[in-house]
């Protein structure tokens, strides 16, 4: 990449709200559903049909806002957005557009170790629509079903500064983003469901220059890595056309997957005039002092407390409390077990280590691991009982995770059980002792190192169950008896 | 005297006397629709089967409510579960809704038996019912004159004693300049006061439900069953409601009444002008206070008025793509095709030239020139009203500049038919209840009197007309369609 050129980047995210209705009217938010089964006129654009807002939207807008450290608008109010699309039922969006429900906020990324606080402009609410299914190809296809289970479900479009540099840091603004999201507990996140969606806006300039180059905008970014090799694909075309001496367009561009290209869909010319005005079938919103207060005082705790409390409580170095607080669900993992362990260090090695490389392997999030952080500990206590060795702990952890069975039930079923009975013990060790004369002698002759092949004679005669200091504490005595 | 020429609380009383059977009332009302329908063309649907089905039912039941067992007609704007709803445009000439309009439900509810959907300009646009896209209807009065609109179907109907009553919606004045040209009640609420849920939308901060009746305590009953707060309707105001027949008293004693100097200029009929400072005479006579007050902003009402409701229909009638109900092209090669001749097929000229009106006025660039300033506007002509009520319980002014005119005679200039609204607009854009009731004829045609008073005052509305109506014999007149 040339170095004369700054990259800039703004990102603009909907992330659908989980509530349990839709933005305006009563249909269920449910995803996933048959097609046109959580539909009702109202969100199917039937004549006389009136849109009626729905508080919990609001409540998880505000939630959202908090979470972005945004000021909440006191007074806000929805507009109507007009263009003609088959899935748009009502051929208006209702939005909002120049008085949106939160403004002014920010989060802080880290790339590279180093701290950087990305300014979020607005975030407003609006609905969705519902979508196509063509059959075949969209070019190709003879007739297209329209599928409304989607249409009205509620949306908060996030919008940042162009305060992102690069690449990578778009993709750390997006990851803290959801993170944030998912603490405040407001959405689920889920790209490829299009639970959380992302175009962005991305110009360059040289060096040292105030005014932002010619921007494009970027849409069809379906995953966080789409997102890094659009915005880097982009960055090294627009460079290129700038030294090729062409002139960067305004324009509306879209990621090919496939090709991993980006390529122009609209000028700025061929762009909608979407004719906004304030929709008359809705009141002005108005959210008091108290409705925020309310809402502060229902907040979780957001990943930055955790990780402070993590630290502080339990020794954890700030890479390990990063990582434990990426999402809520690990989270809340790491304080599952904290209920009936006290050691947190060793809960974050066992989650960072043995927990995490099993889920990257089957590629499962912490939600769908069958072991629960009670089950982590019981195995724990039995490591601390010397019950079974570290060692051994590591194939019953993962017999438990690919089974759901508890640490107790897996020793008992493999005969996995540390032998940890003194006289079983002694017996063995004597019969060691015995059939090694030479060992035995070079170990009174001086030589300690005797007592390591003496030890492994013992753990093979044990198959391992042997309890390893157990085994040091008898043989020592036994040898020195002698 | 036939049970067809009854009025509402006429017909109530008889019914909770037992004297009649709501069978026997809608026997007789489709007995004179038949008579004069063929003259009048004031339904779109009639369903003779299911009013009797109704009626019956009622009749099993017994009195439910003050409108029970008593039939009416619905403005083909107002959804009616299972019963076509056309708004008078082939794009839904073959739509039936599967829900009810909140108003449709409260009547049902109530126990009314709804008799069929009744003409109109299409999508409430115009002032003749001349731009339904089926066939115009009639002035009873004169079979060659207009009945108003757009909500003329309703107004004829009840003029011509095809109904006793009928809702109506007003968004410049639909309701009151029909009313006012069939010499009937005419009664437009404060926007907020009845809801708008399940009524197709023309200019959604204008539209507002009301009713029509030959009598004013005819309104004022079915007021009480329309009027109130719906959770379905966020614009509808959950106020409390009055018993509004309780309004109905003819002492008006001190009842200070405004008339603005602005409603009476050059341009208004002499007749009408005449009329209704007749009117104003008698108020005087009955013990109230009149005075000349000004609205100055009055003028720009109309301009102001064409812009927010053409922007707003602009938007409201987007929806009538082909895509999930109504008239769709199936020839066409692609979706964008389908969009514009679905369009071009379905909607008549009028509504297309308003509906570019407003999509210009919103357009990139002028909106803050048109739509902006138009709002601006709205807030003056408020504020204007405001002032007046600061020292007034009520304004009064003439309905319309002129009374109903020959058919064909205003299809040429819409300008000139836009100038039908200029008394009743204003009234719109400020949100107020306003009332249009018969106060006399010039050269043999009726002439409305406008009533316009405060935000979810009907009831001074009410109370004046009232007043009016016990010590004038206007209302009792009735047009001789050649009949008997």
């Amino acid at each position: 990449m040339s170095k004369e050129f700054e990259t800039v980047i703004g990102l603009e995210v909907h992330v659908e709200l989980k509530t349990s209705s839709k933005i305006f009217c009563s249909c269920s938010n449910e995803f996933g559903a048959k097609p046109n089964t959580n539909v009702c006129p109202i969100c199917s654009g039937f004549p006389g049909m009136l849109p009626v807002l729905n508080e919990q939207v609001v409540d998880y807008a505000i939630k959202s806002g908090l979470a972005l450290n945004c000021e909440i608008a006191d007074y806000c109010k929805f507009d109507r957005k007009n263009y003609f699309y088959p899935d748009l039922p009502k051929a208006y969006q209702i939005s909002q557009y120049d008085l949106p429900i939160c403004k002014t906020g920010y989060l802080d990324i880290e790339v590279n170790n180093e701290k950087k606080r990305i300014g979020i402009t607005r975030a407003h609410l609006e609905e969705d629509a519902g979508k196509l299914v063509h059959q075949g190809t969209i070019s190709s296809t003879t007739f297209s079903l329209v599928d409304l289970n989607r249409s009205g479900v509620p949306l908060l479009e996030i919008v940042s500064e162009p305060d992102l540099r690069s690449a990578q840091e778009a993709r750390a603004y997006m990851e803290k983003l959801r993170s944030l999201l998912l603490f405040a507990g407001v959405s689920d996140c889920k790209m490829e469901e299009g639970s959380l969606r992302c175009d962005a806006n991305v110009s360059v300039r040289p060096y040292g220059q105030e005014e932002l180059g010619t921007r494009a905008e970027i849409k069809n970014l379906n995953s966080f890595k789409a997102m890094e090799k659009a915005i880097e694909y982009e960055v090294r075309r627009q460079i290129e056309a700038i030294e090729d001496g062409e002139e960067i367009i305004q324009e509306t561009r879209t990621w090919e997957e496939e090709r991993q290209i980006t390529r122009s869909m609209r000028s700025k010319e061929e762009a909608h005039d979407y004719r906004y005005f304030p929709e008359p079938d809705l009141p002005p919103l108005r959210i008091s002092r108290e409705w925020v207060e309310r809402i502060l005082q229902s907040m979780p705790e957001m990943p930055e407390k955790a990780r402070e409390r993590l630290m502080k409580a339990y020794g954890l170095s700030e890479y390990d409390a990063n990582l434990l607080t990426l999402t809520p669900d690990y989270l809340a993992f790491f304080d599952g077990c904290t209920l009936y362990y006290k050691d947190g260090k060793t809960i974050s090695n066992w989650m960072m280590g043995e927990l995490n490389k099993l889920l990257n392997q089957h590629n499962m999030d912490i939600a769908e691991c069958k072991i629960t952080p009670a089950a982590l500990v019981d195995m724990l206590k039995l490591i601390d009982e010397g019950r079974i060795s570290g060692k051994m702990a590591k194939d019953v952890f993962e017999a438990m995770f690919e089974t759901g069975a508890d640490a107790e039930q897996i020793i008992k079923e493999k005969g996995m059980e540390q032998i940890s009975d003194e006289a079983a013990l002694g017996a063995i060790i004597q019969e060691v002792i015995d059939k090694n004369p030479g060992a035995v002698e070079d170990y009174h002759n001086g030589k300690k190192k005797a007592t390591g092949y003496l030890v492994g004679q013992v753990m093979q005669a044990t198959r391992g169950q042997a309890n390893p200091s157990l085994v040091n504490k008898i043989l020592s005595q036994k040898l020195n008896q002698k | 005297m036939d049970l067809y020429e009854l009025t509402l609380h006429e017909l109530q009383e008889k019914l909770y006397n037992k004297q009649v059977s709501s069978e026997e009332i809608v026997k007789s009302v489709f007995a004179r629709i038949k008579e004069v329908e063929d003259k009048m063309q004031a339904f779109i649907t009639l369903d003779e089967e299911g009013a009797l089905d109704r009626a019956r039912k009622y009749d099993a039941r017994g009195n439910l409510s003050s409108i029970a067992g008593i039939p009416y007609g619905l403005k083909d704007i107002i959804c009616s579960q299972g019963m076509k709803t056309t708004c008078a445009s082939k794009i839904l000439d073959n739509f039936v809704p599967f829900y009810d309009a909140t108003v449709a439900a409260r009547l049902k509810e109530a126990g009314g038996v709804l008799i069929g959907k009744l003409n109109m300009d299409e999508f409430a646009m115009g002032s003749s019912t001349e731009q339904s896209a089926f066939f115009p209807t009639r002035n009873p009065w004169d079979l060659e004159r207009v009945p108003g609109g757009s909500s003329g179907g309703s107004a004829a109907a009840v003029a011509a004693c095809e109904i006793p009553f009928a809702l109506g919606t007003d968004t410049g004045g639909s309701i009151r300049q029909p009313a006012s040209f069939c010499g009937v009640v005419g009664l437009k609420p404060t926007y907020g006061r009845v809801s708008r849920y399940g009524v197709i939308a023309y200019a959604s901060s204008l539209d507002q439900v009301g009713v029509f009746s030959r009598e004013v305590r005819d309104c004022a009953l079915v007021l009480n069953i329309i009027a109130g707060g719906d959770p379905l309707d966020s614009t509808c105001v959950d106020i409390e409601k009055p018993d509004y027949t309780a309004f109905l008293k003819d002492n008006i004693k001190g009842l200070k009444i405004a008339y603005p100097r602005e409603y009476f200029q050059e341009g208004i009929e002499r007749g009408i002008k005449d009329a209704v400072k007749q009117a104003l005479l008698k108020y005087e006579e009955l013990g109230a206070i009149v005075e000349e007050v000004s609205l100055p902003h009055s003028e720009y009402a109309l301009p102001a008025y064409y812009l927010v409701a053409t922007a707003e229909a602009s938007a409201n009638l987007a929806r009538f793509d082909g895509v999930r109900y109504g008239l769709r092209d199936f020839e066409a090669e692609n979706v964008i095709q389908m969009f514009s001749s679905t369009r071009a097929a379905g909607f008549g000229d009028e509504v297309k030239m308003r509906i570019m009106l407003g999509t210009y006025a919103l357009s990139s660039g002028y909106y803050d020139a048109y739509y902006l300033k138009a709002l601006k506007v709205r807030r003056l002509i408020k504020n204007d009203f405001d002032k007046v009520f600061n020292d007034f319980d009520l304004i009064v002014a003439p309905t319309t500049p002129t009374t109903a005119f020959k058919l064909g005679e205003q299809t040429g200039d819409p300008l000139t038919l836009y100038m039908n609204d200029i008394l009743t607009v204003p009234i719109n854009m400020a949100g107020l209840p306003g009332m249009s009731i018969p106060c006399g004829f010039a050269e043999g045609l009726p002439v409305g009197m406008q009533l316009i008073g405060k935000p979810f005052d009907e009831g001074t509305l009410i109370k004046a007309a009232y007043a009016f109506e016990q010590n004038t014999d206007y209302h009792t007149a009735r047009p001789d369609l050649g009949v008997k």
